[in-house]
């Protein structure tokens, strides 16, 4: 149903996905795609007419929890995994709205 | 006016659980940054969402509360996209089937019924935080409201007027506070809406182009918001102009909005649903469960207000504005004795500005329904005159203590006997005859004098009406 | 020590009477792991200091006399699970200073059961691949021929437990990633039916698709384990509750009259002749015992690898969406404004083959696109669960080839990413429906590389897979073979 990716559409698809990508592999991924969309097309010659689509391996309803707090402040161990914080807040560059 | 606006309302409520919509972390306000954050809120590798019963059920109720359909089978979907102050990397949301399917919110604006339609409500988890105070040129970035459970109401584009717009939202928001889904507090952004506004030549059946001004987290911005926005897109139009489908922020310090987002950069946020969360289903068990527990909703107790107790209907409006304030009044009237209408003026006059003055809710006030209805109900007896039991209604504010023990107290008690009144008034006329002469020549005004004079010698404690009475009856010479 | 028999059974005995303890134990594992390790590179991170300390601990219970079937044995933990205090990279760069602050459900199981972290092993990153190739921490290279891979994305744990680096290795499998690296590696291994083994803490690639599961030399070691695996928790959505279950006590040896289904499809051209050959082999032996075969249809197999090439890499691109460079996990050193830091901070954090299925993922999820692939995927999916619910109206348990040929040679596939993917075609299908599957040793093929069989059961049904490849073991020797033999611990 689709042709290959051109480049335009493979870096609209880096922005969705928020991923740079260097000159290397905006070469080499269209043809990986060209193969990855000629394997998945497949799926549009089935005949699926009143099938319903199965999102897991069973028809599971959701469990829900009460209502309960459950968890302590543990700020000082999860920030030391951070590269950059101050006053118990995480840094980045400015955000802009 | 040529123009005609519409308006379509989309408003955040957030759930007055006590923890996170996925998570067991506390969901309390004003913490210290990122300690309300757990490895859930976080995102961190590995970690998975579990939802809150209570947050489901509190959506149930909102349904039942506007005779919406409660969707047997919802599910959760993720929305994608990349900010710092969304963990995950996308939001877990409602899309194709929310919990809540349509529903209708009415209310009166300037005496005229209004129905606003729901499309639906579903549940969905806040973002945290971005805050732009200078970290060397950076943000910090605080997670605690993250996860926070939130039910976002999306009305019909029905409204036509800034006026209904804030109608209906004011209407919600007491309906929210009232079922008990959310502490109401704007300030702390715990209900926020975002207004998509167009505007069509009247007569005209499309719609306009719409832009949607986001966050708007008070009543009066709200208002603001939409009038700022018609005059931009009518002058826009008027000068040859097109708008242009954007998502806009109001500035309430410069009074207008600006744009935050065009359509051409809209996301393609990807939604699909979260493989994480099978199907919600609810039984028809739990949603009958969530009606009986259900409160009698605002307009019906208004409804009833009126028809039992005789109020108006914009008595009965002021009273329902909260359910602590309902609670107030029928606590008072709850015995039968005293008057419906005596007791909703004291309550929408004395009491609401003292209150207001104080900066306390009803639920806080000093004086209870119960003392309140003890010292009315010594007015409704002439013990007391409405001035006195002003007196007497600030030393319960001040000081507490019990209706009738204060009257005896302070001697507070009021002069009715006529044999007392006589007297004095008796002496007075004697030790005024030229005036007495006056008034008998027809000078009229000549009255208040004694009114005056007659109130001070009984310590201001003389039944005004009696007194009236019989000076009048004195005066005259019968 | 004298490490003879290094069953668990032989293990669990040997700690209870103290003829060893459980340091002398792990010690032994560690030297081996130090001697040999640095040709193989089946772990990622070693930390004897901190599996002494838990061996040692587990000592003390067991002279008090207390603890389980597990108490003091030492497990290689597949690098996908967190595990407090230990860095869990997921195979990435990306993860490569994550100093896990807490334990996976599946790691909190095997500490109460007081066993030992061995270490964190290898694997294809965020177990993205069949060969282990996609490691940011090197290959893996199969203890049987180094040139060749072993497999992926579980190669560390397989590579260890079949160069008896491990007594037992945790997994995990979405598309094949226990059974497919067990068939390469000669070793036995088990993926459980989906929803038995909580996810928490388990490093999502596929959250619909991904299970945590066992490798050990044989069916009788994994019966051993699997009690500790599996349980219900609640902090997974998706776990199930279901009655407890002692696997090691149903490992009845009777094959008498039990109907083996071979489904046409994995019967077919692609098998390579060898692996076919000594399938047929394994087969005989099973209708020796008195089992029956039965030939079946699974109509939609071949849509198996399409349907996993849309719906996995979708829910991957938005699983791995939290790795922006904020919370934790790789900074890119230089940017501009935020968009960059978060763009190239994944773009430095990644490898390729994770960048191609992120892109995928966010390609059949795009506007314009969901029906046609996602849904059509789900779709055909119900299609694919329902031919195996079919053909287990007509027999007990599917068997076939684990894999189409034995292991390849590193850089085999070339860049085609799709050759790689079809090498995964018999065991897609398994995840898909969400079914328990095996993979056991059953010969070799000329190059003296290991040919795997696959079992594959209805929903539950581990303890009679597991039954039925322990028959199969104890009138065979495949599974007690091992490379580099002579050697002792």
């Amino acid at each position: 149903m689709s042709d290959s990716l051109n480049e335009s559409s493979l870096r609209q698809l880096a922005r969705l996905a928020c991923v740079e990508l260097s000159a290397e592999e905006l070469a080499r991924l269209p043809t990986q795609f060209h193969s990855i969309l000629g394997l998945i097309d497949r799926l549009q010659q089935v005949d699926t007419r009143g099938v319903k689509p199965l999102a897991q391996s069973f028809d599971l309803t959701l469990r829900l929890r009460d209502d309960e707090i459950t968890t302590r402040d543990q700020r000082e161990l999860f920030q030391s995994l951070a590269p950059e914080v101050a006053d118990g807040l995480y840094l980045v560059p400015r955000v802009i709205e | 006016m040529k123009w005609e606006m519409v308006i379509g309302l989309e408003t955040h409520v957030q759930l007055a659980t006590r923890s996170k919509m996925f998570s067991g972390s506390p969901t309390a306000f004003g913490a210290s940054p990122n300690v309300q954050a757990d490895a859930v809120d976080l995102a961190l590798p590995g970690v998975l969402p579990v939802p809150n019963r209570q947050a489901v059920a509190d959506a149930i109720r909102f349904g039942l509360a506007v005779g919406a359909q409660i969707n047997s089978h919802s599910w959760f979907e993720r929305k994608n996209y990349f900010y710092p102050d969304l963990p995950k990397g996308y939001q877990i949301s409602q899309y194709e089937e929310p919990v809540v399917k349509g529903g209708v919110v009415t209310f009166d604006l300037e005496g005229v019924p209004h129905q606003v339609l729901l499309t639906r409500a579903h549940l969905e988890e806040d973002a945290g935080k971005s805050l732009h105070e200078d970290f060397h040129g950076r943000s910090g970035i605080d997670l605690n409201r993250a996860g926070t459970p939130l039910l976002e109401i999306v009305t019909e584009p029905v409204m036509r007027s800034a006026a209904e717009a804030v109608a209906y939202a004011r209407t919600l928001h007491q309906l929210v506070t009232w079922i008990g889904i959310c502490d109401g507090n704007m300030q702390e952004g715990s209900f926020r809406c975002d207004a998509n506004v167009s505007v069509r030549p009247r007569g005209q059946v499309e719609f306009g182009t719409r832009c949607e001004i986001k966050n708007l987290n008070s009543f009066r911005f709200l208002e603001q918001a939409i009038l700022h926005e018609f005059e931009r897109q009518v002058e826009l139009l008027e000068s040859g102009g097109k708008v242009i489908q954007e998502t806009r922020l109001y500035d309430p310090e410069r009074d207008e909005t600006r744009t935050m987002r065009s359509k051409e950069d809209a996301q393609d946020y990807r939604y699909f649903p979260d493989p994480d969360l099978p199907p919600l289903c609810i039984d028809a068990a739990w949603i009958e469960q969530e009606r009986t527990a259900l409160p009698e909703l605002p307009a019906a107790l208004a409804q009833r207000l009126q028809t039992r107790f005789g109020l108006s209907a914009y008595d009965a409006g002021l009273l329902t504005v909260s359910r602590e304030w309902a609670r107030y009044f029928l606590t008072m009237t709850e015995e039968g004795t005293l008057d419906p209408k005596l007791c909703a003026n004291w309550m929408t006059g004395e009491l609401a500005a003292t209150l207001k003055r104080a900066g306390l809710e009803v639920q806080d006030s000093p004086v209870s329904a119960h003392q309140l209805a003890a010292l009315l109900r010594r007015i409704q007896d002439g013990t007391l005159s409405g001035k006195m039991a002003r007196e007497v209604f600030e030393i319960l504010w001040q000081e507490g203590g019990e209706v009738d023990a204060l009257i005896a107290d302070r001697g507070l008690s009021q002069v009715s006997d006529n044999a007392v009144l006589e007297k004095l008034i008796d002496e007075l006329l004697a030790a005024h005859p030229a005036q007495v002469e006056e008034f008998r020549a027809g000078k009229d005004k000549v009255f208040g004098f004694f009114v005056g004079r007659a109130m001070k010698a009984s310590g201001g404690r003389a039944n005004p009406q009696q007194l009236n009475e019989l000076l009048r009856r004195k005066l005259s010479g019968s | 020590m004298n490490l003879d028999d290094t069953s668990l059974r032989a293990l669990c005995a040997g700690l209870r009477e103290r003829t060893f303890s459980s340091e002398e134990l792990t010690r032994a594992y560690l030297q081996r792991i130090e001697r040999h390790d640095t040709h193989l590179g089946c772990f990622i991170t070693v930390d004897p200091e901190r599996s002494l300390a838990q061996a040692r601990a587990a000592d003390v219970r067991l002279a008090r006399g207390e603890g389980g079937p597990l108490t003091g044995i030492p497990v290689a933990h597949k690098d996908i699970f967190c595990a407090e205090g230990w860095r869990t990279t997921c195979g990435s760069r990306m993860l490569s200073n994550f100093v896990a602050p807490y334990d996976a459900h599946v790691i909190q199981r095997f500490n109460e059961a007081g066993a030992v972290i061995l270490g964190k092993t290898n694997m294809d990153e965020f177990a993205m691949g069949s060969s282990n190739e996609t490691s940011f921490y090197g290959p893996v290279h199969n203890p049987w021929q180094t040139a060749h891979v072993p497999g992926g994305s579980s190669g560390g744990s397989a590579a260890a437990v079949a160069a008896r680096l491990a007594p037992l290795a945790t997994a995990t499998d979405t598309g094949g990633s226990i059974r497919q690296p067990a068939a390469f590696c000669g070793i036995s291994g088990l993926k459980p039916t989906y929803g038995r083994v909580s996810r928490y803490g388990m490093i999502a690639f596929a959250s619909s698709l991904d299970q945590g599961g066992l490798m050990a030399p044989s069916a009788a070691d994994l019966a051993w384990g699997l009690g500790t695996l599996v349980g219900f928790d609640e902090r997974d959505a998706t776990s199930l509750a279901r009655p407890a279950e002692d696997f090691s006590t149903q490992l009845e040896p009777s094959l008498e009259g039990l109907r083996i289904g071979l489904p046409r499809q994995y019967f077919g051209a692609g098998v390579d002749p060898e692996v076919a050959q000594a399938l047929e082999e394994a087969l005989r032996v099973y209708e020796s015992r008195g089992a029956r075969l039965v030939e079946v249809d699974l109509p939609h197999s071949d849509l198996s690898v399409p349907v996993y090439y849309v719906l996995a890499p979708a829910e991957a691109s938005s699983n791995l969406s939290r790795y922006d460079g904020v919370r934790y996990g790789w900074r890119a050193q230089q940017y501009g404004d935020l968009d960059e830091m978060i763009a190239r901070s994944r773009a430095e954090g990644f490898g390729a083959e994770v960048k191609l299925r992120i892109l995928t993922g966010a390609y059949v999820l795009s506007q314009g696109y969901y029906d046609a692939y996602y849904l059509q995927a789900q779709r055909v999916r119900r299609l694919i669960q329902q031919d195996f619910l079919q053909a287990f109206e007509q027999c007990d348990v599917l068997m076939g080839p684990t894999t189409p040929s034995t292991a390849f040679r590193f850089g085999d596939k070339g860049s085609d990413p799709v050759q790689m993917y079809l090498s995964d075609i018999f065991t897609i299908g398994v995840n898909l429906a969400g079914l328990p599957g095996m993979s056991i040793p059953v010969g070799f093929d000329g190059q003296g590389l290991p040919v795997g069989l696959q079992l594959i059961g209805p929903h539950f049904s581990e303890a009679r897979l597991l039954a039925v490849a322990h028959g199969y073991q104890q009138a065979t020797d495949w599974h007690a073979r091992a490379p580099g033999r002579g050697e002792k611990a």
